[in-house]
């Protein structure tokens, strides 16, 4: 008997918890600790583990960049590497506190997922990858090529899409793991290899001869890549949304790494702002003051983690393009601190 | 209080919280209590938490474009087509692999549990070897050795092997030649039912030729030919012809004919081989539960080998092989969802993989899912249970 009303009070007890987990994010991130991060298993320069397993990446230092702010310490995230087919699941199901994993922001996605994009921390497009030795110029030789995809991905709906449009024999090879989509390109089944171009630079870094391959000059998509938060909670989506604007602002405003304490004297109204030097930006958005003094000291701006992780000197060497500041002839724009 | 006055009238033996009886209705509620309150209580939280999500539960998603690809399926498919279609692509296609593979692994499992009873001794442990390693080694290994290694260690398109009769392997599948049969074709199709149906009629006459003079014929001689000859001659009369479509290299492959892909074959031969080694020692198991006395007893009588397996040992066997025969079965069907591994689109790939991907409908895609294989499940153990429930002794 008791052990029965014992079950049954440990069943109300977490019903009571499944609802109390859907209320405040920042609490319960700010009482485990650490920011849990959904990351992919492995692309270079946007999230993989280095050669000490430590993770790094363009979309790992966005989680570090939350972590600085909300905690001063850009190591207090763990990350939870995903497939593609897992990913909004681990998101809504609260498995992870954000998702930045080279996810294309879509409008079906955005309303019909239970999930909110943040911004497009990188503006990206789908190509294709072809061997050098096939001799193909272009995207319309491919009808009747076998493609290798990864599936449940924007990118099997926009090459479904194209080759439709085009008229051409599509003849896909869908994975889950991307993993293997790389090895059946790399073992011959496919003759080509279509994802985001970024991806694909990033993957042909790593194969043994990358001179071997050649990515085609067309684009055929649109693919703005960006963090993801649950639906629901609008204090975690701001802050999630304004660590992003607050790495483009740091760079637009010159601050980085290196010279952010000399900036802590800036004459600079919009300096003192965003450094916390004048008013308080933070404390509404759950954060101490100083939130993105800590996010510029620990990670960097934009421009720095996109130099370190996918830019010209990196092996993935991808020139800024689209995603330089609005000022510089790119796209990526954070509205005014103020 | 009541209850005490009810005591004073009957056998007052037990109080009322004592009786065995009640205390079994008391419990037995009690757990129907819990049981229903549970199920309520997870239909509730789904419904809360797909609410906070913004989400909905229903199945009109089905009726909506899928936008993807197939590329192997055995109903006309297109990126326009609709999500039950893809349902229904990725049903079709597990079927394809379990039905083949069941066939296939039973006739592999079946020479290699007698031949693991061989008397030869190189025979015998080849068998036992096979057994062993393919049994103790995950499934899911076993099918990216057959994918990767394998499909590493063929030829590029360009260098395709050629078999006879323009048949051609490479990395991209196996190619043959496709037959594509005239209209007059129709007749030979009546002379192979004819045919089936003389040599069925060939078997009946013969066991009542036996029961009543003793006399055999040679029934399996005599119908073989008659499978062969009356089709022959229907097709030569007929003026029947079949034309061939032949495998042609193009662009990037090979075009036309049959083609096999290398995620079908892969995932073909890895549950084959994975599969009969398990039926292997559920035949080896069977014949030994034969006792030795039937084998005596049917030498004593004067029969032949053949007769002695084929009418004593193999009946008796299959009592014991069938009932685990049949998980193996099922376990077949199911392991084929390892086949989203190496790209093979069936059921899981396609439905419970892009198809909830795309949609987001995670709930409803995994349920369909599995109500298919619990119905496949359950369909074939109805069958294998008709099966043995014939086969199994009589008791009088």
């Amino acid at each position: 008997m008791q052990k029965q009303l014992v079950t049954l009070a440990a069943s109300a007890i977490l019903s009571l918890t499944a609802v109390s987990a859907q209320a405040a994010i920042l609490d319960d991130v700010k009482a485990k600790g650490y920011v849990q991060c959904g990351v992919t298993g492995g692309v270079p320069g946007f999230s993989a583990p280095d050669s000490n397993n430590v993770w790094t990446g363009l979309e790992v230092d966005f989680c570090r960049a939350m972590a600085a702010a909300i905690f001063n310490d850009a190591d207090a995230v763990r990350f939870t590497s995903l497939t593609s087919q897992e990913r909004f699941t681990a998101l809504s199901a609260g498995e992870v506190d954000v998702l930045s994993r080279t996810t294309t922001w879509t409008m079906s996605r955005d309303t019909q997922l239970g999930i909110t994009f943040v911004g497009t921390m990188f503006y990206d497009g789908q190509g294709f990858m072809v061997r050098k030795e096939d001799g193909i110029a272009s995207t319309l030789d491919l009808s009747g090529a076998a493609i290798c995809i990864e599936s449940g991905t924007t990118t099997e709906l926009n090459a479904a899409d194209y080759f439709a449009a085009n008229n051409m024999e599509f003849n896909t090879v869908v994975f889950v793991d991307q993993d293997e989509v790389v090895k059946a390109y790399e073992d011959g089944r496919c003759d080509v290899y279509t994802t985001d171009s970024s991806a694909l630079a990033a993957e042909r870094s790593k194969f043994a001869n990358p001179d071997d391959h050649i990515i085609l000059p067309e684009i055929i998509s649109k693919e703005p890549l960006g963090p993801v938060v649950r639906s629901g909670d609008s204090q975690w989506f701001n802050l999630a949304r304004w660590t992003y604007f607050a790495l483009l602002e740091a760079e637009e405003l010159g601050v980085t790494s290196a010279n952010v304490d000399e900036m802590l004297g800036s004459d600079n109204p919009a300096i003192k702002r965003l450094l916390g030097v004048e008013g308080d930006f933070g404390t509404p958005l759950g954060v101490t003051k100083d939130w993105a003094y800590q996010i510029v000291k620990l990670v960097g701006n934009y421009a720095e983690t996109y130099d370190r992780n996918v830019g010209p000197s990196t092996p993935i060497g991808l020139e800024r393009g689209l995603n330089a500041l609005w000022k510089d002839g790119g796209i990526q724009y954070a509205p005014p601190i103020r | 209080m009541t209850t005490r006055d009810l005591g004073h009238d009957a056998a007052p033996r037990v109080s009322f919280f004592n009786d065995p009886k009640i205390r079994g209705y008391i419990y037995q509620f009690i757990v129907a209590a819990i049981l229903v309150g549970f199920g309520v209580w997870i239909v509730n939280n789904v419904a809360v938490n797909l609410a906070a999500q913004n989400k909905t539960i229903g199945f009109d998603f089905l009726w909506k474009t899928a936008g993807f690809d197939i590329s192997f399926s055995l109903i006309p498919w297109s990126r326009a087509s609709f999500y039950w279609e893809a349902f229904l692509v990725g049903i079709l296609n597990t079927l394809l692999v379990a039905f083949i593979g069941i066939i296939l692994a039973t006739m592999l499992g079946f020479t290699l549990g007698i031949a693991r009873l061989s008397s030869n001794f190189i025979v015998s442990s080849l068998a036992t070897v096979y057994i062993e390693v393919i049994r103790n080694i995950p499934l899911l290994l076993q099918l990216f050795f057959w994918y990767f290694a394998v499909l590493k260690a063929m030829p590029a398109v360009r260098n395709s092997i050629a078999l006879p009769f323009d048949a051609f392997i490479n990395q991209r599948g196996i190619m043959v030649p496709r037959p594509i049969p005239d209209e007059q074709f129709g007749f030979t199709w009546i002379g192979i039912a004819l045919a089936i149906a003389a040599v069925i009629a060939l078997r009946i006459w013969a066991k009542r030729r036996l029961e009543a003079t003793g006399q055999r014929f040679p029934v399996f001689l005599v119908g073989l030919a008659i499978l062969i000859v009356i089709p022959a001659v229907v097709f030569i009369f007929s003026g029947a012809s079949v034309a061939f479509e032949l495998p042609v290299l193009e662009r990037f492959n090979f075009k036309g004919g049959l083609q096999i892909p290398p995620e079908f074959a892969a995932l073909l031969l890895g549950l084959t081989i994975y599969t009969a080694a398990f039926i292997a020692e559920t035949v080896r198991a069977g014949i030994l539960a034969v006792n030795h006395g039937q084998t005596e007893a049917a030498q004593s009588l004067g029969l032949k080998d053949n007769d002695r397996l084929r009418l004593i040992i193999v009946p008796q066997a299959m009592r014991v092989i069938v009932p685990p025969l049949t998980s193996q079965y099922l376990n077949l069907t199911k392991n084929s969802s390892l086949g989203a591994a190496i790209g093979y689109q069936e059921l899981f790939n396609v439905f419970g993989g892009t198809s909830l991907n795309q949609t987001g409908r995670a709930i409803e895609c995994i349920a369909m899912v599995m109500l298919v294989y619990l119905t496949f499940s359950l369909l074939t153990s109805a069958l294998m249970n008709w099966y043995n429930a014939r086969v199994k002794l009589v008791e009088r």
